[in-house]
């Protein structure tokens, strides 16, 4: 099956339209994607003591991430281990065990079962095994703070998975000496639209302008001399499917990228943070921290914005047409809250569910959804933007887009070719 | 002069319909030059704006950006504008002698646009202020009674 047209002479790169629309690919997606690569599951901060545990879909599956009384975080399936029933039914709160209310079974907080009615009427080494503990995912890693799980036990470590990418985490992560958190309220939202199109959209800088005028059209108003910064970067292809882009933009950065509609006590308090990342990082890597955006793409589904604030989000398919998103804000540890204040109120002119941006992006996935009712007759996609460009590709470029692309072509071709070879 | 509760009931029906028709700039004028729209988080009606991350938390500079954005054509999202049919019901009122009058009720809007229905519910919360023989609201708070935006997928319109 022909997926992408990866023609390096003509320059010219195109997506088959068949992969927006088309539930078998769905289903090869599933088996060869969402079991076997990395998938983020949440930020350590989520539940920072003992006991504390937080539902979580990921994959398609029911996990819930727990700390346990051992001071160990996992990821268990949230499934009874004696006839299924769905264990624990809170979505976040603390606890040192959980009773399924079926048959009252009861299990630690590491998934150990520790009770039972009736045990008269099992043998003594009923459990000897283990396999009537609450499972939890083998594979479970992380890094810098951002945990992640794997369906498949071979998989490469997160590390290697991770590769190049890290160095971006890195600039994220290393904003605050005192590490970030996550703040409450996650938006889980949806999209009708197939998952692949936010992945591409969040990576995206060409739509920037056109799509967003109404958002740059308010920062004008606030801030007059606006285009004393412009919107350019650069764009990179990273290992394993994984891209970036890396670029200055007019809007204030509640790290240490002042802006008029902020007072002088916050750009005395942003001028001594720059001063401390100088300090930590010397100059070069510090303007970077502080004064780049930076839009990661983490194959296959996770996204770490760190623009006019930071935020992440991972999506996954219910249907060909049709995501569902858990989008997260994050912040330096202990903030203080004029700056914590500047930085939601950020968040909140662009993203999110009720921003001034994020609802157009919506509405542009929805609409590119609706065009692939026409798949028989107009087929490709294209995402050449700068593939003819000599010395590297710019952040309005498709090439992180293009890096997303070649990894999903190179997975689901090797699925094709092992099915060829058996038959 | 003191206010009925009918006189409340017209005025929140009055706000509705305002925004039924798109009329936004009108629907911005009722707010107090002090005045904020807010939906916090589903299922934390209460939580910080500082510690958690709200749906909208709009000031009264920025209730007024919202209302003139989607007046705009390229406020893609609701161009064309979607349809809308904003219900309120349950209505309480309290402390309708007083300067700053508490009003809750009940809330369904229905948005329709490329023939799919979304529905929003759940409760909101008005202080309205009542001076010189003028109601206006300080604050419009509106608690979703979701599980989540979904099938929604967003708050394009103004609730
Ligand atoms: S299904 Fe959970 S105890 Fe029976
Ligand atoms: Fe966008």
């Amino acid at each position: 099956m022909e997926i992408i047209r990866d023609n390096i002479e003509k320059s010219e790169f195109l997506v088959h339209r068949s992969v927006f629309a088309d539930k078998e690919i769905l289903a090869r997606e599933r088996a060869e994607i969402f079991n076997k690569c990395w998938l983020f599951i949440g930020h350590e901060t989520e539940v920072p003591e003992k006991g504390d545990y937080r539902r979580k879909k990921v994959g398609g599956r029911n996990l819930l991430l727990v700390h346990g009384q051992d001071d160990v975080i996992r990821a268990l399936y949230n499934t009874c281990p004696h006839r299924g029933a769905l264990v624990c039914r809170e979505n976040e709160g603390n606890a040192r065990a959980f009773r399924c209310f079926y048959h009252a079974w009861s299990f630690k907080n590491d998934g150990e079962l520790v009770g039972m009615p009736g045990k008269d009427g099992f043998p003594k080494d009923f459990n000897a095994d283990g396999t009537k503990n609450m499972k939890a995912v083998n594979r479970f890693e992380s890094y810098r703070g951002f945990m992640f799980v794997n369906f498949d036990e071979d998989a490469i470590s997160l590390d290697e998975y991770l590769g190049n990418a890290k160095e971006y985490i890195d600039l994220v992560a290393d904003q605050s000496e005192s590490g970030l958190e996550t703040l409450g309220g996650i938006q889980e939202y949806s999209v009708r639209a197939n998952w692949k199109l936010i992945a591409e959209n969040s990576v995206d800088l060409y739509h920037g302008m056109p799509t967003h005028k109404t958002y740059f059209d308010i920062k004008q108003s606030q801030d007059a001399d606006l285009k004393r910064v412009k919107l350019e970067g650069k764009g990179v292809q990273l290992d394993n499917g994984h891209g970036v882009m890396e670029y200055v933009a007019p809007w204030g950065r509640p790290i240490a990228q002042w802006t008029p509609i902020w007072d002088d006590n916050l750009k005395k308090d942003m001028e001594e943070i720059k001063e401390g990342l100088v300090e930590r990082f010397g100059e070069e890597r510090a303007d970077r921290i502080a004064n780049y955006n930076r839009n990661i793409l983490i194959f296959p589904n996770l996204v770490i914005n760190d623009i006019m604030a930071i935020t992440a989000r991972t999506f996954y398919p219910t249907s060909p047409g049709y995501m569902e998103v858990q989008g997260y804000s994050f912040a330096p540890k202990g903030e203080p809250d004029a700056h914590r204040k500047a930085r939601n109120t950020n968040f909140l002119e662009f993203l999110g569910p009720g921003g001034f941006a994020t609802p157009d992006d919506n509405e542009a996935l929805e609409l590119c959804q609706e065009a692939y009712n026409n798949n028989t007759e107009v087929q490709w996609n294209d995402i050449s933007k700068g593939m003819s460009r000599e010395g590297g590709a710019l952040a309005t470029d498709e090439l992180q887009m293009r890096s997303f692309w070649r990894q999903y072509n190179a997975v689901l071709q090797e699925s094709y070719n092992k099915e060829v070879a058996l038959k | 002069m003191t206010l009925t509760r009918q006189d409340i009931i017209d005025f929140l029906y009055t706000e509705a319909e305002l925004l039924d028709e798109w009329k936004l700039n009108e629907w911005a004028a009722l707010f107090t030059e002090d005045g904020t729209y807010i939906i916090p988080p589903i299922g934390d009606p209460d939580a910080s704006p500082l510690t958690s991350i709200f749906y909208v938390d709009d000031d009264r500079k920025r209730l007024q950006d919202r209302a003139e954005r989607l007046l705009k054509k390229e406020a893609h999202v609701e161009y064309p504008h979607s349809t809308t049919v904003q219900n309120y019901h349950n209505i309480r009122v309290s402390n309708l002698e007083s300067e700053s009058i508490t009003v809750k009720c009940n809330f369904t809007t229905h948005r329709t646009k490329r023939e799919v229905v979304d529905t929003f519910v759940g409760k909101q919360v008005f202080e309205l202020v009542h001076v010189n023989n003028q109601l206006s609201i300080k604050n419009k708070k509106v608690i979703l009674a979701l599980d989540s935006l979904r099938p929604h997928g967003k708050i394009s319109l103004i609730l």
